[in-house]
């Protein structure tokens, strides 16, 4: 937890000699507290008071970062329970999980498409993050086999699941330079696997089934000099599962209780069952996880996850919009017609896309609605016939379009009265009310 | 380590509301359904315990719907034409509860009226035990002109009516005053404007205990997060003791989830999108589901298959771990 400006100062050699460019100890420690100042400041300050401050310095939550080959998926850092108190920050890194006793072959066909897996909501391209590679069937050899299979059809960061560090020890011989997670120690075999993530440089889980197990693991595996830790709760249920991140994230937050600040993993392929694995993977979506490992790879089952998260993780400070302007689609000339629309990511995808797939060109207006739906804006006065006659002239609409005809969307049908007499001479059209019926409109009625 | 867990004691309550009534109550349901109640966020069992687990409506129209995906119109089949059998499949499918929606126009096209509401709402109480919830077709006018003489129709059913909104609240309270009715009362995704409608409604003399809100909820992908931080906003005002927030919350998962283009449309859309019912499916469910986390007590679905995995999920988050 942050310093006061008074506990940081008892720790600061106070004898005001003004090196650090303030008049005394105190100013200092008041803006090291305010963090506009780097403990390094002042050459004075002893060892044992520089490896305090770093350690109240640090985040309640630990970042832990993944890497492989220039990807990296990160967890942890986060500073508040609910979004709206401020955002969340890290995504959680979405696995697709293989095992060791299939073949190479399958191996290496799942995970390829997985990898290749892309998906665009608005105008972001979303995938996967890594994957998980388990040892069920116990030969060091064939886990190592299957890790190899994985890295020659991806290289996106891995974790790596078992219970003999003897396999996974095997698994992360097949990897070079990379930053992967292991999964995981348990009460007896932490020892063991503390010094495999030690020597490898990998990030390791705790594995438990309750706090007060994963507390205790965490301060042993920490002993030995592991600092990239996870915390993995063994419940599948979603009331156990909700309960046991509630608990750990809160007790980060709120008492800075370090044992538990870490991020945590899920396991909604455990589930075995689709259906179930994705409404698991949604709720440790919504709920404070940090990597979840799925079984299941299926672009209608990853696409609703992957969007999902994108929506929770949004800042809720700032609507995701795009840039007001005069869009030109498929390549339109003077006489094609013109559309308005908002500058709400959402909205102007929505049509943006369908009027693309039409094939026909059109000219797009995006109003500058400050990144609001048609009828939120609307409805904040930040989309009438004003505002749409303004950026007409802003982005000079009439030199560009020799119909001078726009389309209003069906759902503020209540503008084109006003809109007429904002825009003199100009023809407005409703057109229909969602996006989806846009092509069939274009062709009947442009 | 023995971790100490910290837990929150809220001075609030949500208030608890029964829905519908039984003969013996003045209505003819055989059963009611009962939510809200809880002193603590959404499934926090280790803290105190949640009396009322959140429940299931199905929504059904008076009318074979004219813009709702084919695949939903196959789902269900004939029964989409007539009403009361569609009730009565949606009890089977495992509805707790119906949500009755009327569309503008009926099957020929005309407006619908008052005398084809009545008909309606009887037709559906006699095929179904279930509590009901009927709500017009969300045009303030229309709504007053149908709400009103069912109301009346249905007296002491204790049916939750709406949309009770700012515009039209006024009648629709008055109606349900005067016939021992509930109101759903819907504000546009904002904490102050749920509380100034429930205070509106509240001064009209209709007891707390007859009002559900709605907060307005968006699908998956199309603005969900604005309704689950809403929700979780609200819900927390509630804890905290904020009367006017202290109530149960109705959201629609399945109206909004099924208006996405990815529920609709099943041709030309990108490969990535994958199988269209399962998409669809998935995606009225993960709405659904996310919006439960954030505090909802009743979600209305539109799918079976929907229906049925999100009732298994919230049986799931109502068993008490083991370890509180
Ligand atoms: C998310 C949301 C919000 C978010 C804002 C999100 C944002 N960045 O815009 C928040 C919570 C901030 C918000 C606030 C408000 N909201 Co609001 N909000 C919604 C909600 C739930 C979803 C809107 C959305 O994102 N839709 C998805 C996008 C893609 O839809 P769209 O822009 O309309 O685009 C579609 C079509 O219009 C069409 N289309 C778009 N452009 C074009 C162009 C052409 C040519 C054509 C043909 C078609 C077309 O294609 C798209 C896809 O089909 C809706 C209710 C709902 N479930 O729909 C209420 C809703 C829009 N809000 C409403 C209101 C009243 C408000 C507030 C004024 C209330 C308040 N809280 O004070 C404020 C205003 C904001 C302010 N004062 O700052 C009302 C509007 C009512 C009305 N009819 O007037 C709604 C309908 C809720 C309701 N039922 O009462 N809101
Ligand atoms: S340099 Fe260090 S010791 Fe000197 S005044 Fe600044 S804080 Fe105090």
């Amino acid at each position: 937890m942050a310093l006061s400006g008074i506990q940081i100062y008892k720790m600061l050699p106070q004898t005001n000699c003004k090196d650090c460019g303030f008049p005394t100890c105190l100013a200092f420690a008041m803006k090291l507290a305010a963090k506009q100042v780097e403990l390094a400041d002042c050459p004075h300050v002893s060892d044992e008071a520089k490896a305090e401050l770093a350690e109240s310095a640090a985040p309640p939550i630990r970042l832990v970062t993944l890497k492989a080959n220039g990807h990296e998926v990160k967890a942890g850092n986060e500073v508040v329970l609910f979004r709206h108190e401020k955002t969340f920050y890290h995504k959680p890194g979405l696995f697709i999980r293989v095992r060791d006793d299939e073949s190479a072959d399958d191996i290496k066909a799942k995970v390829g498409a997985a990898d290749a897996y892309s998906v665009n909501y608005v105008g972001i391209d979303l995938t996967i993050d890594g994957f998980a590679v388990e040892s069920v069937s116990g030969d060091p050899a064939a886990f190592k086999a299957a890790v190899e299979a994985v890295r020659a059809a991806s290289d996106r960061p891995l974790v790596l699941i078992g219970s003999d560090p003897s396999a996974l020890e095997a698994g992360l011989g097949a990897l070079d330079g990379e930053a992967p997670l292991i999964h995981g120690a348990t009460a007896d075999n932490w020892e063991a696997m503390a010094d495999l993530a030690k020597a490898s440089g990998a990030a390791l889980t705790v594995v438990g089934n309750t706090l007060d197990e994963l507390a205790d693991l965490t301060g042993q595996v920490q002993g030995k000099g592991v600092e990239d830790m996870v915390l993995a709760p063994s419940a599948l249920e979603m009331s156990t599962s909700l309960m046991l991140s509630t608990q750990s994230r809160r007790l980060a937050l709120k008492k800075n209780f370090r044992p538990l600040g870490y991020p945590s993993i899920a396991f909604p392929g455990d589930a075995g069952d689709p259906a179930r694995e994705s409404m698991l993977a949604a709720q440790a979506i919504a709920k404070y996880v940090g990597f979840i490992v799925l079984d299941t790879f299926a672009p209608e089952q990853i696409y609703p996850l992957l969007v999902l998260r994108e929506n929770v993780y949004t800042d809720p400070q700032k609507p995701i919009q795009v840039q007001p302007g005069l869009y030109e689609i498929n390549g339109p000339s003077a006489d094609d017609p013109l559309l308005v629309t908002t500058n709400f990511s959402i909205t102007y995808f929505s049509v943006a896309n369908e009027v693309e797939n039409t094939g026909l060109p059109a000219w797009l207006l995006v109003s500058d609605a400050e990144g609001m739906s048609v009828l939120t804006a609307w409805a904040a006065g930040k989309f009438d016939a004003e505002r749409i006659a303004k950026d007409v002239k802003n982005f000079s609409v009439a030199d560009k379009v020799s119909q001078h005809r726009i389309v209003l969307p069906g759902h503020v049908a209540v503008l084109s009265g006003e809109l007429e007499e904002e825009l003199p001479g100009w023809q407005v059209l409703v057109g229909p009310r969602e996006a989806v019926d846009i092509p069939q409109y274009m062709k009947e009625a442009l | 380590m023995p971790v100490e867990i910290p837990k929150d004691k809220w001075p609030g309550a949500v208030r608890t509301i029964t829905l519908g009534a039984t003969e013996a109550e003045g209505g003819t349901r055989t059963s009611v359904v009962t939510v809200g109640g809880q002193t603590a966020l959404p499934f926090m069992h280790f803290e105190s315990e949640v009396p009322h687990r959140p429940v299931v409506a199905i929504e059904i129209k008076d009318s074979r719907p004219d813009d709702w995906s084919p695949l939903l119109l196959e789902a269900w089949g004939d029964v989409v034409d007539d009403p009361a059998a569609w009730a009565k499949a949606a009890e089977e499918a495992g509805a707790e509860l119906i949500e009755l929606m009327f569309s503008l126009n009926d099957a020929d096209g005309n407006p619908i009226t008052a005398d084809h509401a009545v008909e309606t709402v009887k037709a559906v109480l006699g095929a179904t035990g279930l509590p009901l919830l009927v709500f017009g077709p969300g045009q303030a006018d229309v709504d007053n002109e149908i709400l009103v003489p069912v109301a009346e129709a249905a007296k002491g059913e204790r049916l939750v009516l709406g949309i009770c909104e700012d515009k039209n609240y006024r009648t629709i309270v008055a109606a349900a005053l005067a016939n021992d009715h509930l109101v759903s009362a819907r504000t546009a995704m904002d904490v102050n404007l749920a509380k100034q409608l429930n205070i509106l409604i509240s001064d009209m003399g209709l007891p707390l205990e007859r009002v559900l809100m709605d907060p307005t909820t968006g699908a998956l992908g199309y603005g969900i997060v604005y309704g689950f931080s809403v929700m979780e906003r609200l819900r927390l005002a509630a804890l905290q003791g904020d009367a006017m927030t202290q109530l149960p919350m109705v959201v629609t998962p399945g109206f909004e989830a099924w208006k996405t283009k990815e529920s609709k449309v099943g041709e030309g859309v990108p490969d990535s999108w994958g199988d269209w019912e399962a998409r669809s499916i998935n995606w009225e469910v993960l709405t659904a589901i996310t919006l439960l986390e954030s505090g909802a007590d009743i979600v209305v679905l539109r799918h079976p298959e929907s229906v049925r995995r999100v009732k298994a999920a919230i049986e799931e988050l109502m068993a008490v771990p083991e370890l509180a």
